[in-house]
């Protein structure tokens, strides 16, 4: 166990954590030491380009990463409250075997996820009741009404009676908005369309109270009028069960608007993170400021050039060293951003960026061989 | 769903006689039939009886009127039960195919359960230990099993039965149950015969069939659904079975309705002939080899039926199974 303590607001707290891939061509580290924190109830949204490590990191979280991957080190800490006893404890999620039972009870229970695909994310025989009610009768345990009611579910596992896991199945599939959520219970995935199919998937996911939801690009497969409806229904879910939201998108119009933290990643590390004002008005590194001036907006002058990051984010097998963004940056210091690896510093508005500029020791020696 | 099977049967009937229609002209083609010699030879002999014979068979099989109205005399006397006759056997064909035909029945539905029960649990095994020294290992096997024919197994096994043990393999019954009418004791015995050449006749088909599921399900684990079954936390023994494998094996039984069921029937004649089995395979090739028409053509027309069934319980099945195919 881990003998770190956590603020009592920090509801994940993620520690150098290194994830590997093995490939035939060697070593892919997909991670690199990644950091950051997960507020009690805030949203944090996590951006970066396509092979960042989003979605790595989302699955080293579930303990779901592929078989030829391995988390190599550091620490993800989750800070778990007892319903009960209103005690906290906190778990290396880092340490916990992928099918051990507390992986498990904590997978779907306590951290649940919603994909990419809602098309090809439900088994297509199996209605949506029963996806519900699978994930209901996995983790919540009977309420304890009735001593007869009592004795029976105990004698059966501890388990909810499908019955009621129907009810509670309606009852979600009405509060993300299905209508007549009586049918749509039985309605197969086909039945429903890729909206619906992704509303039925957070419906899984919140069904047993989730203290964390991470959403890997959710609406990415959506259209337009779908997406902003099922980021407003996340916001909506999320004022009433108060789950915190690990929200991953290269949307940045999208993230604005969603979370209260924002997490950059670049090549497998964070280079920036901090509040959304923060990273939006005053961003340090810049990487972060290349994204940002990308964005397409309204009263750009006509006939201007949208802006683009210059270069390609590097194959995996060769990272350049120092900075990885070294090769890329518009405010690249030759000798140094190439020599040294810059660490996660305080800078700015109070978030934290991992880039030399703000590395006071770089920065005096740098200084000091201008004054030379 | 009811409009459904009603419309597949329609299908199979319309495929059943456009068949039959095959088979038939494959009855009239040959030159120097079973029939064409007879009565080449009751003419031959001239006397009364052979004359009278002579009348009764170009009657009976319409010799004298042209191909299609006989096309329908065959086929409506086919629909009555009037296979015709054997004329290599004396026999009628009806007798011929009812002796054989339970046999070969059991025969095939012991084989396609061997075959399901022992791939699919290898397949699952190496679909989800990919790569693993048992996934190489059955991998192999199943390699093996998928480039040697049926009948050379059957040969090999019989040697080394004759060769090192006194087990009677030879047939599916005891010679003393052979003519014997049907009892308990009987039934008994044939279960002692049936396993063996049921275990040869699907080697083959086991091999192919972990294949299959094997890939089936590799495709099947990769997919988004499985992921999110377990980002729900349910066991990956649940999540493979309940999820992968429900899905993987879909198409599975679309195979076994369209190939193994008359696969088995039919196509194990080699291995039936080796072992002397009494079913309809090896009976099937005697009759092509005689030219004993009626026999064959029968033969033939049983054999489509038993694809046409087969394919029809399988669509059944998956439309049972497949929510999204019942719609359709």
């Amino acid at each position: 166990m881990a003998t770190a303590v956590l603020d009592s607001e920090v509801l994940l707290d993620i520690r150098d954590l290194q994830v590997h891939f093995d490939v035939r061509r060697g070593t892919v580290r997909a991670l690199e030491g990644v950091n950051f924190t997960i507020r009690k109830s805030k949203t944090l949204g996590v951006i970066g380009e396509s092979g960042s490590g989003k979605s790595v990191t989302a699955r080293a979280i579930m303990q779901l990463l592929a078989k030829n991957g391995s988390i190599v080190s550091g620490e993800m800490l989750y800070n778990r409250q007892r319903d009960d006893s209103g005690d906290s404890e906190l778990i290396d999620i880092a340490q916990q075997p992928s099918d051990s039972q507390l992986m498990r009870d904590l997978r779907g229970g306590e951290i649940a996820m919603i994909f990419q695909e809602p098309m090809s994310s439900l088994t297509p025989v199996y209605t949506a009741g029963l996806h519900i009610g699978e994930s209901i009768q996995l983790h919540l345990k009977p309420r304890q009404t009735v001593g007869d009611q009592m004795a029976k579910a105990i004698a059966r596992q501890n388990r909810i009676p499908r019955e009621e896991a129907r009810q509670i199945a309606v009852e979600m599939l009405d509060k993300v908005g299905i209508p007549r959520p009586e049918e749509r219970v039985v309605s197969y995935p086909h039945e429903l369309s890729g909206g619906q199919r992704q509303r039925v998937m957070i419906a899984i996911a919140l069904s047993c109270g989730p203290k964390l939801l991470i959403a890997d690009e959710p609406t990415t497969a959506l259209d337009v009028t779908t997406q902003a409806q099922i980021n407003d229904l996340m916001l909506d879910l999320q004022e009433e069960f108060g789950m915190a939201i690990m929200y991953i998108t290269h949307d940045l119009g999208v993230i604005a608007e969603m979370a209260e933290d924002i997490a950059v990643m670049y090549l497998g590390r964070i280079v920036e993170q901090g509040t959304t004002d923060a990273i939006f008005y005053n961003p340090q590194h810049p990487y972060t400021r290349a994204l940002l001036r990308s964005i397409p907006r309204i009263g750009q002058t006509e006939g201007s050039r949208l802006e683009v990051i210059e270069g390609m984010v590097p194959d995996p097998f060769s990272i350049p060293t120092g900075c990885p963004f070294n090769n890329r940056c518009p405010d690249v210091m030759p000798g140094i951003c190439d020599a040294r690896m810059p660490e996660l510093l305080t800078a700015g508005d109070g978030q934290r960026a991992a880039c030399l500029l703000h590395d006071p020791d770089t920065m005096q020696e740098v200084t000091r061989a201008r004054v030379h | 769903m009811l409009s459904y099977i009603i419309r597949r049967v329609g299908y199979s009937v319309v495929m059943l006689v456009l068949v039959s229609f095959v088979g038939f002209v494959i009855i009239e083609l040959p030159p120097g039939d079973f029939l064409t010699q007879l009565l080449t030879e009751l003419e031959g002999r001239g006397d009364r009886s052979a004359e009278d014979r002579v009348t009764e068979l170009r009657l009976r099989y319409g010799l004298d009127i042209p191909l299609l109205p006989r096309y329908v005399k065959w086929a409506t006397n086919f629909v009555r039960g009037d296979f015709g006759e054997s004329f290599a056997l004396e026999r009628p064909v009806r007798e011929v195919i009812a002796q054989r035909f339970w046999l070969t029945c059991a025969l095939a539905v012991a084989s396609i359960l061997l075959v399901w029960i022992v791939a699919i649990p290898i397949g699952v095994f190496s679909a989800t230990n990919q790569y693993s020294i048992g996934d190489q290992i059955f991998t192999t096997i199943s390699f093996i099993g998928l480039g040697v024919p049926g009948f050379l197994l059957a040969l090999l096994l019989l040697f080394y039965v004759v060769q090192f043990t006194d087990v009677d393999i030879l047939g599916l019954f005891s010679r003393e149950y052979r003519d014997a009418p049907w009892s308990f004791a009987k039934f008994v015995d044939l279960l002692k015969h049936l396993w063996l050449p049921a275990l040869i006749g699907s080697i083959t088909g086991t091999a192919g069939l972990i294949r299959i599921m094997r890939g089936n399900l590799l495709d099947t684990l990769g997919q988004p659904f499985v992921e999110s079954a377990r980002a729900r936390g349910l066991k990956s023994r649940t999540v493979t079975w309940k999820h992968a494998v429900r899905m993987a094996i879909n198409p599975l039984i679309v195979i076994l309705g369209s190939e193994a069921l008359p696969g088995i029937i039919v196509g194990n004649a080699l291995v039936a002939t080796v072992l002397n089995l009494p079913t309809i395979g090896p009976e099937f090739v005697r009759a092509l080899q005689r030219q004993d028409m009626y026999l064959a053509g029968t033969t033939l027309v049983f054999f489509t039926l038993i694809l046409l069934v087969g394919n029809l319980l399988a669509d059944l099945a998956l439309a049972w199974l497949d929510p999204r195919i019942r719609l359709e």
